[in-house]
């Protein structure tokens, strides 16, 4: 299949993304430039990578949902499209109104990098479907506004919905109910702070990051089938 | 009548003499801009005249150096076709007055210093030296330092990977922030800065020029006074994203072939840019103030030329090919501006309002800087440390010691700083913060880099020139831990006042302690720093020069500090070489944190020993031999084990020195020795053998407990928790209260 990452100019993740998708996963990618209206009809899965979109020195993605390429992706995510946004792609989708709710800065008041415990919530999802329901996983946070906030309402409909794909085991950031990642109610869009494509390579003591594009590749069969050869 | 008053020519920091020798280069009196200019760059900071005859003893060529000392930052060949950039930067003054923004431009500055090579930075390692944390303003400056370093390199998108942090009353009133840069480019990559080409376009790129900065450079190179907080003006402030925009516009500009020579606005701005530009492609550079791009009205020619405003570059692009690279430029939302002109005359000749308000030789401004050989035959300056050992009762409890060492400042875990870097970002992080020397992959070539910071003050202090040798030997220990060949060095020289013969002194032992060490080690020094100046009130730090040395290694999963499982041969490369000559005890660790003092000289070293050490330890990590290795350094024995037990496993150790002292025994900081743990000591004993070096056994590891014994009596005795706890919170526990 083929993966398209977005490349804002403040993104710092893209090239990660992109190495994870082609160069670990076995898969093609190619970037997809901020000001693009479109999203090729080839492209399977968009990635929106973390980074500093446009500098986000006013509030992350305040600006970058403005962009050309997040009407694009909004289209492309209304058609069923999977879309994938890690970190400051979390901050932009929120942002972008394709997640409900909002990242606010770290309780701590600081930037936080470290590994953590993740539970896999739910494997409903085309981004987990290959995962365990329940199981532990490991995946580098590193951010300063990762504390995820909704109303109540929304958290409990996230809840009843099974829209949580990730929680933490030992919250990092003070997000509420432990959230690390949500679904969209089509369950086509996740946004998440924890970044998988940072283990995906057994150099970086870890490829559990893996079976999120395992579980892409295998709910996105008939595209993969034939381009995953070459 | 002249309108260079004395009043003047000292504001610009130049002394009478240091005028006079302007005009007599001239031939003619300067005007007041051309006096600025001068004052700028011929200022400590940028000019390096009171340490360049010194700098010429070290050695900075091997077969793999690219480029060696004057350019941007230095280069090595990694093999494949690619090579490595890097270099050490201080920005001590600016992270007193600011200390976020003095630190983040500190990072913004050796990053440019890095891509304006070519390369694509992929490591950042930073030194960092502090006050004691109960002087008043440490704890607001660790966190503004922390803070700024963080905000610059996370939002850039470059990996933070590892440094070290000292705390010492010496750095009260002058901390340090040293930064190092490393980055990735191709061989036919590389760029220098180099205005070539006559009639070629001279293009300002990036942000736009403010009032920001002015005469940064002149104030690195000054004592501080109690005035000093009036100079924040001079701090400039940093824009991360700026800077990312930067580094992704220079280096897709440069794949267009347009650009033939490039250099970061750092120090002195567009001054330094210009001259130093046309100095050494042996050019003159002709440019038009009215062009450059400003963000304040009524600037004067004086304030452009001396603005240190951030995240600038200046490029010379081919004649009639510069709408390629704006293109680039305009593709990231960047200013670029061709400003003037190449020209064949050797002279920086700058118009402003149609008029000429400099025309001066580039090559008196960039090379022709008078040169001290200042007074230096005294006797290291040792504040009050005294040669002889104080009467200090042997040790009852050594076991209390050790936790009592393991939660001071210098030794505890860093971990609440290193956790707000992002040291995973570009997923080459093979080993990170935290270990004996970092390690990053590079995806290009298929091997990796592992580089090491250090430094030393106290031992510098008791003996400059022996104290910089344990430094290199404790780099290229640890890289020879994780399995890397040490091949390059940068250094940050940060010193006192160089006009004082006693820190001179320092200054030109240490130099030469550096000479001999890097010489034998092979790690040719391939560009650096040198900050003076570093006193306030007349108070100097510690000599403080700081290593930044890097080694070559074949990709691989690297060998963990922590012992990972129960029943490992826990050995020690090198033997204990207890010391139990007590005047060498006195910059230990043990004296600082137990004794609460210093005296005598620094541990001794044989460095032929440690490059047998050294050697055995690299061959048995190749070989797969060890499953955790540790090197000894600050703190000794002791708190090596310990930290080799934080994973969980401890182990059970068993001495046979009971003649030896326990405090010596345990916190003796010789060097050339290094912990392994092995499953097969045959194997790893006949490499030591082989090399010449003692292998001598240790103990073994066991689950959950550190234990120590010499002879009959047990040393310590304790879980890990026990240990660990006060290491792991101490620095956060004294930041909070």
């Amino acid at each position: 299949m083929k993966f398209g990452v977005v490349v804002f100019p403040g993104s710092n993740c893209d090239h990660d993304a992109f190495y994870a998708a082609s160069a670990n996963a076995g898969q093609q990618a190619e970037y997809i430039w901020h000001d693009s209206s479109s999203i090729a009809n080839d492209i399977d899965c968009v990635i929106v990578p973390g980074g500093f979109s446009y500098g986000d020195y006013l509030r992350c993605g305040a600006i970058a949902k403005f962009s050309p390429v997040m009407s694009a992706i909004k289209k492309f995510a209304a058609a069923g499209g999977p879309v994938l946004g890690v970190c400051n792609g979390f901050q932009i989708l929120t942002e972008s109104g394709l997640l409900p709710g909002a990242l606010l800065r770290n309780t701590q008041l600081s930037f936080v990098c470290k590994k953590v415990r993740l539970e896999v919530a739910t494997t409903n999802s085309p981004f987990t479907c290959e995962m365990v329901k329940g199981s532990i996983v490991t995946f580098p946070v590193a951010h300063g506004e990762g504390c995820y906030t909704a109303d109540d309402r929304t958290l409990d409909l996230l809840e009843a919905e099974d829209r949580i794909a990730f929680r933490y085991i030992d919250n990092p950031n003070g997000s509420a109910r432990n959230i690390a990642g949500i679904l969209s109610e089509g369950r086509n869009v996740l946004g998440m702070m924890p970044h998988p494509e940072r283990v995906c390579d057994p150099l970086m003591g870890s490829v559990e990051g893996l079976a999120l594009f395992q579980s892409l590749i295998a709910s996105v069969p008939a595209l993969s089938s034939s381009s995953s050869s070459k | 009548m002249s309108s260079i008053t004395p009043d003047l020519i000292a504001r610009n920091r130049l002394t009478q003499s240091e005028y006079e020798k302007i005009v007599s280069l001239l031939g003619r009196e300067p005007s007041p801009t051309e006096l600025g200019i001068f004052g700028v760059m011929w200022s400590e900071h940028c000019s390096y005249k009171s340490s360049k005859i010194h700098l010429k003893k070290l050695p900075t060529r091997s077969k793999l150096v690219l480029q060696g000392p004057g350019e941007n930052a230095g280069i090595i060949d990694i093999g494949g076709g690619y090579c490595i950039a890097f270099k050490i930067e201080s920005h001590n003054h600016p992270s007193f007055i600011e200390p976020f923004q003095g630190a983040a431009t500190g990072v913004g500055g050796i990053l440019r210093d890095i891509f304006t090579m070519g390369a694509r930075p992929i490591a950042v390692m930073d030194a960092l030296r502090f006050g004691s944390l109960d002087a008043p303003r440490t704890k607001s400056i660790v966190k503004g330092v922390v803070s700024g370093i963080s905000h610059y390199g996370n939002c850039f998108g470059v990996p933070t990977i590892g440094g070290e942090t000292v705390f010492e009353p010496c750095y009260n009133g002058n901390p340090l922030v040293n930064v190092f840069a490393l980055g990735v480019a191709k061989h036919t990559d590389i760029f220098y800065g180099r205005a070539t080409g006559i009639g070629n376009p001279v293009i300002y790129v990036g942000a736009k020029t403010g009032r920001d900065g002015i005469q940064g450079a002149s104030m690195a190179s000054e004592e501080f006074s109690a005035e000093s907080a009036a100079k924040r003006p001079n701090v400039q402030v940093g824009d991360p994203f700026m800077e990312k925009l930067l580094l992704e516009a220079c280096l897709e500009a440069m794949k267009t072939g347009a650009i033939v020579g490039i250099q970061d606005m750092g120090a002195a701005g567009l001054t330094c840019s210009t001259c130093e530009m046309g100095s050494r492609a042996e050019t003159g550079v002709e440019i038009d103030l009215k062009y450059v791009p400003q963000r304040e009205t009524g600037m004067t020619a004086y304030e452009m030329m001396l603005s240190e405003s951030q995240e600038r570059m200046l490029l010379v692009a081919e004649k009639g090919r510069e709408e390629e690279v704006f293109a680039v430029f305009k593709k990231w939302g960047l200013d670029a501006v061709t400003i003037g002109t190449v020209t064949d005359d050797g002279l920086l000749r700058v118009k402003h309002n149609g008029e000429v308000m400099a025309e001066l030789s580039n090559r008196a401004l960039a090379d022709e800087a008078p040169i001290y050989d200042r007074p230096h035959n005294a006797k290291p300056y040792r504040a009050n440390a005294p040669f002889d050992a104080p009467e200090f009762a042997v040790s009852t409890d050594v076991h209390a010691d050790l936790i009592r060492m393991l939660a001071s400042p210098d030794l505890c875990s860093k971990r609440w700083i290193w956790e707000q870097y992002d040291y995973t970002v570009r997923t080459n992080t093979v080993q990170g913060p935290g270990s004996d020397a970092a390690i990053v992959r590079i995806k290009e070539t298929g091997t990796s880099v592992a580089m090491s910071l250090d430094g030393n003050g106290r031992y510098c202090l008791l003996d400059p020139r022996e104290g910089v040798k344990l430094i290199i030997a404790e780099c290229c220990r640890n890289l020879s831990v994780v399995g890397a060949d040490p091949v390059a060095a940068t250094n940050n020289l940060n010193f006192g006042n160089p006009e004082r013969p006693e820190i001179m002194a320092q200054l030109v032992e240490a130099i030469e302690g550096m000479s001999e060490a890097c010489t034998f080690f092979e790690t040719p020094i391939t560009g650096g720093n040198v900050s003076l100046y570093n006193e306030t009130l007349g108070e100097g730090i510690y000599p403080s020069p700081v290593m930044g040395i890097v080694g070559l290694l074949p990709t691989a999963v690297p060998v963990p500090m922590e012992f990972p499982k129960a029943g490992l041969q826990v050995l020690l490369i090198g033997g204990l070489r207890v010391d139990t000559n007590l005047q060498r005890f006195g910059g230990t660790q043990y004296a600082k944190n137990i004794l609460n003092t210093i005296w005598g000289l620094p541990p001794a070293l044989d460095m032929d020993y440690e490059k047998r050490v050294q050697s055995a330890v690299r061959e048995i990590a190749r070989a797969g031999l060890a499953a955790a290795s540790h090197d000894l350094g600050d703190g000794g024995l002791g708190v090596a084990l310990a930290e080799c037990s934080f994973g969980g496993v401890g182990a059970k150790v068993e001495l046979d020195a009971t003649q030896v002292r326990p405090d010596l025994l345990l916190f003796g900081e010789s060097p050339s020795r290094v912990i392994v743990a092995t499953a097969d000591a045959a194997a790893v004993q006949a490499i030591a053998q082989k090399h010449g070096v003692e292998c001598l056994r240790l103990g073994e590891t066991m689950r959950e407990r550190l234990q120590i014994r010499n002879g009959a009596s047990t040393l310590v005795d304790a879980s890990i928790a026990e240990l660990k706890g006060p290491w792991s919170t101490s620095l956060e526990t004294t930041l909070a209260s």
